[in-house]
């Protein structure tokens, strides 16, 4: 493909390279430990799930009490495949009789490890084969109706009631957009367990729970087939539960999955090594399912300066491009994040974020980067809004961004209304079709204003990527070099929750999720 | 069809502004129109369009217009309506509370603060319960602030401390008693089922039993929050959209002062 803004792929081929560095450097320390959420993410994929009459749920209490003996570091799966070979009982049946503490199951004596091994891999494999089907259902849903052509509509419903959420999202695909996400309650991602059932109280979005996707799922099934598109269903790993919420999106088919290390560290403060040891395996199975993972690179602009940071968002791009594909998520499944954040009162304002845009669609051509609105700059006043989102949605389709992450017109006063998604529907299908090609028929000025810009983000990102080579990623966030919001290595929230990997460590998920979901 | 643009009817009402029967202003004086937009949770037919229009009778309006109805999904029509309104308000008797301190710059808080304190002033400032936002915290405190704004960490004389987001009361307030703040400053911005009044309440609860509400300037920020809403709730002031840390500094500087002439 040829530059439209003359980007200098020598630049690009460097910051790559560091990039894949840093990535290497802390997966050196993530393949080293692992932690509480991982082992549940286990226990759940080995079929233990339901909670006890204190609404614990059980993957909590059996990983406790393995956590609580000492015996974190081995991990869930040597002890509960020794507790099959000892009692002859299910993974549910065991997880039952240890949350009424029948049954303890780290003094049991322990079986041959070749033998655990065998039991636990033969329960596994039969849950990897149900998500490989998920993965083919969808592939056949996408070749029976066809894939969409453009950029995703992506629309958020956020009730806080899954049943009401469930008739928004319905009109919303009936008004045309491709994507639902289901935002979660306000501080869920700072709950080291994931709640249980359907739920129809939550402040600000509704609770992720597996019934929740499922009962959407369903809902949005049947909205496909009614106007003949797939239409797609989004949520978020982000938080203290990675890979379990990962794990229950790949159980029930969802399509897209916010997966972010950084972001939680930097807006959640949740602990930089808890979060980056599971992102690794919450992004192995997004991968292996087939879900494309969103990451969070535009909320690096919500706080810092969106023309003088614009370069850390490129940075990070690059990294969590790195980080993905070692936990094995193809480019055609990175939704590498940014966002049009730039003050409505710069002069010219509108060629950098155009610049920027192109920039990122030349510099990860396979991926289907997902494109934030304006938040940061909207006032209240929804007619000036409506024109903001007017512009992001002129970007969006000139330079071909995939996932659109409509704006609002009343961004900043309320979730968004059922008209107001469909104002922005209208407003976003509009531009789309109206200035289809425009983006092919233009080149930009070899020397201009927007190809400059881009160089310079260019450069800056190549620059601060070689400083992070140097320090180290968490050193880096230490610094406060992201979004200007500083971190310590072991402040936060879920530290506690991390062990090291003993000898006869293992997670059956990750060696038979290595080998790719394709059918 | 009703009045408006293309209405030749001659104009039967007075045009004379009057304070004590104030309406809204459309293109003339006192014909009272408006305009608004709602979403009836039935289909999009001729029986939609007469129940948007008893709507809007029933709103106090006049001549409505329903000047466009669209189907969001079967059983849901969005509406926009004009209209003109019958109610008026008399604004000469209208009370409301305003915050009257004089907004200094930057520099000006930074000099009041030396000629008046004397000391640097300890301000605490969080996203407070289970609210994840921080945009609005940030916009007050963060040293480039927002809009041009700086934020009170760059204020020579304040000693700004931003504890972030999902900040616990309980946490908030033991670190208030820390770090002996002068001035607590709490950002809400989710709003739903108005989850953010009784967060706001129950840090003045806490605040109370620790003995500490009247050792601080307890000052709350955010979009749905006004002046009034905030001293209602037990605040000292309350700051809403479109104030800047020179805003809420001003006030706090001029309430410092006069708490402890006393």
């Amino acid at each position: 493909m040829k530059s439209k803004l003359n980007l200098d792929f020598a630049a690009v081929e460097k910051a790559r390279q560091a990039a894949r560095a840093i990535a290497e450097d802390t997966q050196r320390f993530i393949l080293q430990h692992t932690s509480v959420t991982i082992e549940r993410t286990c226990a759940r994929l080995l079929g233990i799930d339901g909670v006890d009459a204190y609404e614990v749920p059980l993957p909590n209490l059996i990983v406790d009490s393995i956590k609580n003996a000492g015996g974190l570091g081995l991990g869930l799966s040597v002890y509960l495949g020794n507790a099959m070979l000892q009692t002859g009982k299910t993974p549910q049946q065991i997880a039952e009789a240890v949350a009424a503490g029948k049954l303890d199951i780290t003094k049991l004596k322990m079986a041959d490890l070749f033998e655990i091994r065998a039991k636990i891999d033969g329960i596994a494999r039969q849950t990897t084969a149900r998500i490989k089907a998920n993965r083919q259902q969808r592939e056949q849903y996408l070749g029976r109706f066809g894939d969409k052509q453009g950029p995703y509509i992506y629309v958020i419903v956020a009730t806080g009631n899954i049943y009401e959420d469930i008739i928004q999202a319905k009109a919303a695909a009936a008004q045309g957009a491709d994507v639902i996400a289901v935002i979660r309650t306000t501080g869920q991602s700072l709950l080291d367990f994931v709640p249980f059932g359907a739920t129809t109280e939550g402040f600000g979005g509704t609770y992720a729970t597996q019934e929740n996707f499922r009962l959407m799922r369903t809902a949005l099934d049947e909205a496909s087939e009614k106007h003949g598109r797939y239409i797609r269903l989004c949520n978020y790993c982000s938080g203290l539960c990675m890979p379990e919420i990962a794990a229950m999106g790949a159980l029930e088919r969802l399509d897209m999955m916010l997966n972010d290390a950084l972001y939680g560290i930097l807006f959640r403060d949740i602990n930089m090594q808890r979060t980056m040891i599971d992102q690794y395996f919450s992004r192995m199975i997004n991968g292996f399912a087939g879900v494309i993972i969103n990451t969070g690179e535009d909320n690096y602009l919500t706080t810092a300066d969106a023309v003088e940071e614009a370069h850390t968002v490129l940075a990070s791009q690059f990294i969590n491009e790195q980080f993905a594909l070692l936990s094995g998520v193809p480019e055609e499944q990175q939704g590498l994040g940014h966002a049009f954040e730039i003050t409505p009162d710069l002069k010219n304002g509108f060629l950098y974020e155009l610049a920027q845009a192109q920039m990122a669609r030349e510099i990860f051509p396979k991926a289907p980067l997902k494109y934030m609105p304006p938040t940061k700059f909207k006032t209240g006043n929804i007619f000036r809004g409506h024109i903001q989102d007017a512009l992001f949605n002129m970007v969006t389709i000139m330079t071909g961004q995939k996932v659109h992450l409509l704006g609002m017109l009343t961004e900043a006063i309320h979730t968004p209304l059922m008209s107001d998604r469909a104002l922005s529907i209208e407003n976003a299908r509009y531009i789309f079709n109206t200035m289809a090609d425009l983006g092919d028929e233009i080149e930009f000025k070899n020397d201009g204003i927007m190809a400059n810009r881009a160089n310079q983000v260019l450069r800056e990102a190549a620059a601060m990527l070689e400083t992070i080579r140097r320090d180290g990623l968490f050193k880096t966030l230490e610094m406060g070099r992201f979004a200007g919001v500083k971190r310590p290595l072991t402040g936060g929230k879920g530290l506690d929750g991390v062990a090291t990997k003993q000898d006869s460590y293992f997670n059956p998920f990750i060696e038979l999720m290595q080998q790719g979901g394709k059918a | 069809m009703s009045s408006g643009l293309y209405s030749t009817k001659a104009r039967d009402f007075c045009q004379n502004l009057d304070l004590t029967k104030v309406k809204p202003y459309g293109d003339t004086m006192n014909d009272g129109k408006v305009q608004l937009s709602f979403t009836l949770p039935i289909a999009d037919d001729e029986r939609a369009i007469e129940a948007a229009r008893q709507l809007g009778i029933k709103m106090g309006l006049s001549d409505v217009l329903v000047a466009h109805h669209e189907a969001l999904d079967k059983e849901f029509t969005f509406f926009v309506v004009y209209g003109n309104m019958t109610h008026t308000v008399d604004v000469t008797t209208i009370k409301v509370s305003t915050i009257d301190s004089q907004v200094l710059d930057m520099h000006g808080v930074d000099d009041f603060i030396k000629q008046n304190i004397g000391r640097k002033l300890v301000v605490v400032g969080a996203s407070t319960g289970t609210d994840a936002h921080t945009v609005g915290i940030d916009a007050i405190m963060n040293m480039k602030g927002y809009a041009g704004h700086y934020g009170l960490e760059r204020y020579e004389m304040i000693e700004a401390y931003n504890l972030g987001s999902q900040v616990a009361n309980e946490e908030f307030v033991k670190k208030a008693a820390e770090l002996k703040a002068d001035v607590l400053l709490v950002s809400q911005t989710v709003t739903q089922k108005d989850v953010h009044v009784s967060n706001l309440v129950e840090l003045v609860e806490l605040l109370e039993a620790s003995r500490l509400r009247d050792k601080v300037i307890l000052v709350a920020g955010g979009p749905r929050i006004n002046n009034e809403l905030a001293k209602e709730l037990g605040y000292d002031a309350g700051f809403g959209p479109g104030k800047f840390a020179e805003h809420v500094a001003s006030f706090f500087i001029e309430e410092f002062v006069r708490r402890h002439k006393k």
